[in-house]
């Protein structure tokens, strides 16, 4: 099996490096894309938690559709290839997102927003010298999440014509050849994996404070 | 000779109901501070004693009324850079836990865009004030010390820019009492040495007389007397505060008491066999002076250890005898009178 896995890989080097390629490049503009949104969004839930609950709601109402349905429904609304691909797989990476970002703020300790504000820091100066530092390891969390999930999903993609390892699955399944399949598969498992570790290095880098006892 | 010192703060008719509650929080507060006082706010929880503090530094708007900051109405200054004019201090402490000791003091230095040497100057100065040198201390995080310790740098923090005014809402309320009674002291030492002028809120009676040479004691919003703790101990302007000083006994009173309200002018010049104590003593060390030494006279003497007065044990011991009338110059004081009437009237 692993002979005929290196055969197929030495074989077709430029379409497995183009699939990968394409997987970390669809992954990475998702997880992008729902930090800038998300994260602001979780945001503005933490500072009105009026807005929270119907906000939440509906993410977590969107992250059930699942993202195969999604991709589905929306590709005769904007057609196939990239863009759906991306889309759906940004509602996917969402609610992670939001909801660990306005538990972050929330988790913040009220005495500690009172003391900077009782030293005359301006409410842009709390936000992000203080209140984002502190929410960032639930943040990152919920990024960690987001990226496994998007990166596992996105192997969906290839359905609407979107590219990825997904492909090498789909063909696996058609010719069908089990090592063809095991390299599309075991290499959406390595992305996965890599991308979390990745994610908590960083997340431990940027928490120094927490680790010290 | 008389001083004139300047009026730092100043409350004019200061109000404040909080939406959704029924009675106003504070009603119709209106004080004076001058500058250098240190003055304690003593009342339980919900006397507004914390509301009254807050509205100083605009964390609650004031329904009515204004306060005065060296004249300027508070209201038209810019609200962060007049709260980096005042030092702020929160009994939950709120040091940021992601920032080194040194970054949290350096916090209102950096708004205010000194330069790295200063700040480390400065951070060097504070924590040498507060007695964690900076050498073991200036690297750590807050997580890394004790209560006590994160009490320190929050007092450090709150002076970083050297603010007039502080600002101290139950700062010692989480601290157990041996590390409490230590930080009082310095607290007292630092006054002393800064001259700041200290608004301290507190629901501890002793600490209230302790540290402050004019408290302020608040019942249901109300200020029910602004006075020295001499003044409130043994002429206390309403029943209230008459209840509330009525549970100070002979030992407790000795206790937050300072020599320098029992001071007499001397009589003869003092020598070398004389007993000597600070103004700022309280009168509890005085009495076992008395006791340590047998004599009948202690000398009063001020921070230049110069003797200014004298306590002789005679009048001493009038004053701690005399409930009602315990003033030097033997007063009647307003509680006898009213229970005087009261009892007229039940009569």
């Amino acid at each position: 099996m692993i002979d005929r896995i290196l055969e197929y890989l030495s074989e077709n080097q430029d379409v497995y490096l183009n699939a990968v390629l394409t997987h970390i490049g669809i992954s990475v503009a998702v997880v992008t894309i729902g930090i800038l949104i998300a994260v602001p969004l979780g945001v503005l839930c933490a500072k009105f938690l009026k807005l929270s609950q119907p906000v939440q709601g509906l993410f977590n109402i969107l992250r059930l559709i699942p993202s195969l349905a999604i991709l589905i429904v929306m590709m005769p609304v904007i057609g196939t290839g990239l863009a759906p691909a991306i889309f759906a797989l940004t509602l996917l990476a969402f609610p992670a997102i939001l909801i660990n970002t306005s538990i972050g703020f929330t988790g913040i300790s009220p005495s500690v927003i009172e003391a900077a504000r009782g030293m005359g820091m301006s409410p842009r100066r709390i936000l992000f010298t203080v209140e984002f530092p502190l929410a960032f390891p639930m943040i990152i969390t919920g990024i960690r999440t987001a990226a496994v999930e998007v990166i596992a999903s996105a192997a969906l993609a290839a359905y609407i014509g979107a590219g990825g390892l997904g492909e090498l699955i789909i063909i696996g399944l058609q010719v069908p050849s089990t090592a063809i399949l095991l390299v599309g598969g075991v290499s959406v498992a390595i992305l996965s994996i890599a991308a979390d570790v990745i994610l908590a290095i960083t997340q431990k880098r940027l928490t120094r404070h927490l680790w010290l006892n | 000779m008389i001083s004139v010192s300047k009026t730092a703060l100043e409350f004019k008719n200061i109000r404040k109901r909080f939406s959704h509650t029924e009675a106003d929080a504070v009603s119709d507060v209106s004080i004076t501070v001058n500058e250098g006082d240190f003055i304690t706010i003593l009342g339980t929880s919900g006397s507004g004693k914390t509301t009254l503090l807050k509205m100083v530094n605009r964390i609650y708007e004031s329904t009515s009324g204004d306060i005065y900051f060296y004249g300027e109405n508070i209201k038209k200054l810019k609200v962060e850079d007049y709260r980096r004019k005042i030092g702020y201090v929160i009994q939950q402490i709120g040091l940021f836990p992601h920032m080194t000791v040194a970054d949290n003091i350096a916090t209102v230095p950096k708004i205010l865009r000194w330069s790295k040497e200063r700040i480390n100057a400065r951070v060097e100065e504070l924590l040498e004030l507060v007695g964690l040198p900076g050498e073991s201390y200036r690297k750590r995080y807050p997580s890394q010390l004790s209560g006590g310790q994160q009490q320190r740098i929050g007092l450090a923090r709150a002076m970083a820019a050297d603010p007039q005014v502080m600002l101290m809402d139950e700062p010692f309320g989480a601290i157990d009492a041996i590390t409490r009674q230590n930080l009082q002291d310095e607290l007292i030492r630092i006054q002393k040495k800064l001259n700041k002028t200290i608004l301290f809120v507190t629901h501890d009676i002793h600490e209230a007389f302790k540290l402050g040479n004019k408290v302020i004691i608040m019942d249901q919003g109300k200020v029910q007397q602004y006075d020295t703790p001499f003044n409130i101990l043994f002429h206390p302007a309403n029943e209230f505060v008459a209840q509330l000083v009525a549970s100070e006994n002979i030992i407790n009173r000795l206790k937050i008491l300072k020599a320098e309200t029992a001071v007499q002018p001397l009589t003869r010049t003092p020598d070398d066999t004389d007993i000597y104590i600070g103004k700022d003593e309280f009168l509890d060390s005085v009495l076992s002076k008395f006791f340590e030494s047998g004599m009948k006279t202690i000398i009063v003497t001020d921070a230049d250890s110069k003797p200014v007065g004298e306590i002789a044990w005679d009048q001493f011991n009038q004053l701690l005898r005399s409930k009602d009338s315990g003033s030097p110059t033997g007063s009647q004081n307003r509680i006898s009178e009213k229970v005087g009437i009261h009892a007229a009237i039940h009569s």
